[in-house]
């Protein structure tokens, strides 16, 4: 599904990721996990489109076409999805509506019929129901004045609406207690199938727990230093990243 | 302006059928007073921003005639209670005899109402010719216009429409000038909206006084959608007795060369105003925004909120000043601009000012300007939304805080509408998002 070869991508100049290759099969869980400052939301910003995060060698094909060259939205509309780390604050856009013209964006591209405002209501009712978010939110402005984990849980909330083929979570665990960890793992797992694929950027390995990878990569200086099936996680969690660099060092 | 003036600095008051000796002589005043002024020039702190020069260059002819083309409809169809339209200064439509038939409303071309009792009293006493040479000149000029009467007590349910229709070209540019008065009596309510729209050059100079009686509620719009052509002057002028509740919404999305002056004196204690401006402009409209809120009496309440969008060249203004008087004791009172620019050309004036001359009191005032959230930009686009549907959505936000607060569901519909129209079609530059 996600082909990602030897990239080179970087913010205002800097070269943050050197070098990058994974691949990502439909159906499949990564985690990937590395110390802060390896790249980890460079990857992901970069995957999304975010402007100022610019490619500047390597190739990304998803789904047999060249992902980098599509921007945000085309991307969204193609089935990737970023659940922000700092979801943003939208004062007048209204959750609901901002939501519709998503999802009907979305199928509107893929084809299919776009959604009546009741249709799209009982959707959204039963997709919030999973991630425990109160009704009223709906109607309030796009994450103003949620709470940390309220944002956390509308990103999951929009993916389970938009119904991504690739999700992509970059560190949504970071700052949730353990009652909204166990529900964005949940709102996760749902999504999970021989079709859709999850990339999971985590710092920690709690949310592994809940949510248990195929694969493992560790991120390091801006490339995959280490990968290996869901015991990887939790021998970082044992004994944090500063083997792995020995390692490397060793290596050399 | 050889039928307004008899030479480029000598105005001869016009004067219609029937007119009261005392309308005659307020007249002759103003025409002797804009003699002494003169047209405003930026040497006025008033006038600081906005020169003159491209109106007053023009040979403005006054030309009652429709202007050529469809017959001018009105944006709310047969939703008013009452509708008045003008074309070019002089009545073109009335659509009031069903209204009028309550015995507590009167809606009229103010011609026919110069010898009420209302007329008499209110008229010319708000709107100041002695200092503001645009009410100097209008006060000289006009032929026609509205008048309201709400008796005490009278609630009106729905709204009262005026419209103004301007037309003309280069090779005849046209000026109307227009005058209202709308009094609302003691405890009455009333919403009234004012619609001026046209095609071509043509130059619009109107003064609406206002006067809100103990403790009537008025509710007042003004959208100006003039031609991009268009000269549009304006002068709101309220005044609030004691206990009276006035909201006043500006929405300034067209004409060339623009000057919104709204104007209220909280009079009576315990008055309570809001006003509010959104002004959505591009090209290379100028649009200059003059607020003066006069606390007379104690414990009055103003908030004031104007929003500018301006993209591509153009220039806006917002010059707002409250005024506590030595007896405006517990004044409460909050002055925000908010500006929001689209282009690296565009340019917002901001000056927000207080002026208090007691010590009891509570006010505040700020200004922000900015740009687009570029964040919020990608978060809709990384939702599958397209750039130019974000940015629209994130500008048709930035504007929601006041059209929400239009309490007429068709008043909020068409300035929706007016905002929509005016939106941006430009894409945002795409940076470096892909290769």
């Amino acid at each position: 599904m996600l082909e990602i070869k030897d990239l080179y991508a970087g913010i205002d100049g800097k070269e943050i990721l050197k070098g990058l290759t994974l691949h990502v099969g439909a159906g499949e869980v990564h985690a990937i996990m590395g110390p802060n400052g390896s790249g980890k939301s460079t990857l992901a910003n970069v995957l999304a489109g975010r402007p100022k995060y610019v490619p500047t060698s390597g190739s990304v094909t998803y789904e047999g076409k060249d992902l980098l060259a599509l921007p945000a939205e085309e991307r969204a509309r193609e089935g990737v999805f970023l659940a922000m780390q700092y979801p943003v604050e939208i004062p007048g856009v209204n959750n609901i509506y901002f939501l519709k013209a998503a999802l009907n964006a979305v199928r509107k591209h893929q084809g299919q019929e776009e959604l009546d405002a009741m249709e799209f209501l009982q959707l959204a009712r039963e997709k919030m129901k999973l991630v425990e978010l109160d009704e009223a939110f709906m109607n309030r402005s796009v994450n103003e004045g949620f709470s940390g984990g309220e944002k956390k849980r509308n990103e999951i909330f929009q993916m389970a609406v938009l119904d991504p083929k690739l999700a992509i979570l970059d560190e949504t665990d970071s700052g949730l207690d353990i009652d909204a960890l166990r529900i964005v793992a949940e709102g996760v797992n749902a999504l999970r199938s021989e079709k859709h694929a999850v990339l999971v950027i985590t710092h920690y390995q709690r949310l592994l727990k809940y949510l248990v990878p195929d694969f493992v990569h560790v991120l390091a200086d801006g490339r995959i230093v280490k990968s290996g099936g869901k015991e990887l996680a939790e021998e970082l969690e044992q004994k944090g990243y500063e083997w792995i660099e020995e390692e490397l060092v060793a290596a050399r | 302006m050889s039928t307004v003036l008899d030479d480029r600095f000598t105005l001869a008051p016009v004067h219609i059928d029937g007119e009261p000796e005392r309308v005659r002589r307020i007249r002759e005043q103003a025409a002797e007073r804009f003699n002494v002024l003169g047209w405003p020039t930026t040497r006025s702190e008033d006038w600081k921003y906005t020169s003159l020069a491209s109106l007053t260059s023009i040979d403005w002819k006054i030309d009652q005639r429709q202007p050529e083309g469809n017959d001018p409809a009105s944006p709310f169809g047969d939703q008013p209670v009452a509708e008045l339209m003008f074309v070019n200064g002089t009545l073109h439509a009335n659509r009031s005899a069903l209204a009028n038939e309550h015995p507590g409303i009167r809606v009229m071309p103010i011609g026919e109402a110069m010898e009420t009792e209302s007329f008499t009293q209110h008229f010319s006493r708000y709107a100041d010719y002695e200092k503001h040479a645009m009410t100097a000149l209008n006060t000289a000029m006009w032929q026609d216009g509205a008048y309201i009467e709400i008796a005490p007590g009278t609630v009106v349910e729905g709204f009262i429409h005026l419209l103004y229709v301007g037309g003309g070209n280069a090779e005849h540019p046209i000026a109307s000038h227009h005058r209202n008065l709308i009094v609302a009596g003691r405890g009455s309510q009333i919403t009234v909206v004012e619609s001026f729209f046209g095609k071509g050059t043509y130059f619009t100079n109107t003064v609406t006084e206002i006067v809100a009686g103990d403790g009537a509620v008025v509710d007042h719009y003004k959208f100006e959608n003039e031609s991009l052509d268009a000269f549009h002057i304006g002068t709101v002028q309220i005044h609030q007795e004691r206990a009276s509740n006035v909201t006043s919404r500006t929405i300034a999305t067209g004409g060339g060369l623009v000057r919104n002056e709204i104007n209220a004196a909280l009079t009576g204690e315990g008055a309570s105003l809001s006003m509010e401006g959104l002004f959505v402009l591009s090209g290379k409209q100028h649009v200059d925004n003059h607020t003066v809120i006069d606390h007379v009496a104690p414990h009055c309440d103003s908030v004031e909120l104007f929003k500018g969008i301006l993209d591509e060249n153009a220039r806006g203004i917002f010059d707002g000043r409250i005024i506590v008087e030595p007896d405006a004791v517990k004044t409460n009172s909050r002055q925000t601009n908010k500006n929001l620019l689209l282009s690296e050309t565009a340019v917002i004036d901001s000056k927000p000012s207080l002026e208090i001359h007691n010590d009891d009191v509570k006010c505040n005032h700020g200004s922000t300007i900015g740009q687009l959230d570029e964040e919020a930009l990608f978060y809709l686009r990384a939702r599958g939304i397209g750039a130019e549907e974000a940015r629209n959505l994130l500008v048709y936000a930035f504007a929601s805080e006041i059209v929400e607060r239009m309490k007429v569901d068709a008043v909020r519909e068409n300035a929706g509408r007016a905002l929509f129209s005016r939106m941006p079609k430009r894409l945002p530059e795409r940076r470096s998002e892909s290769r």
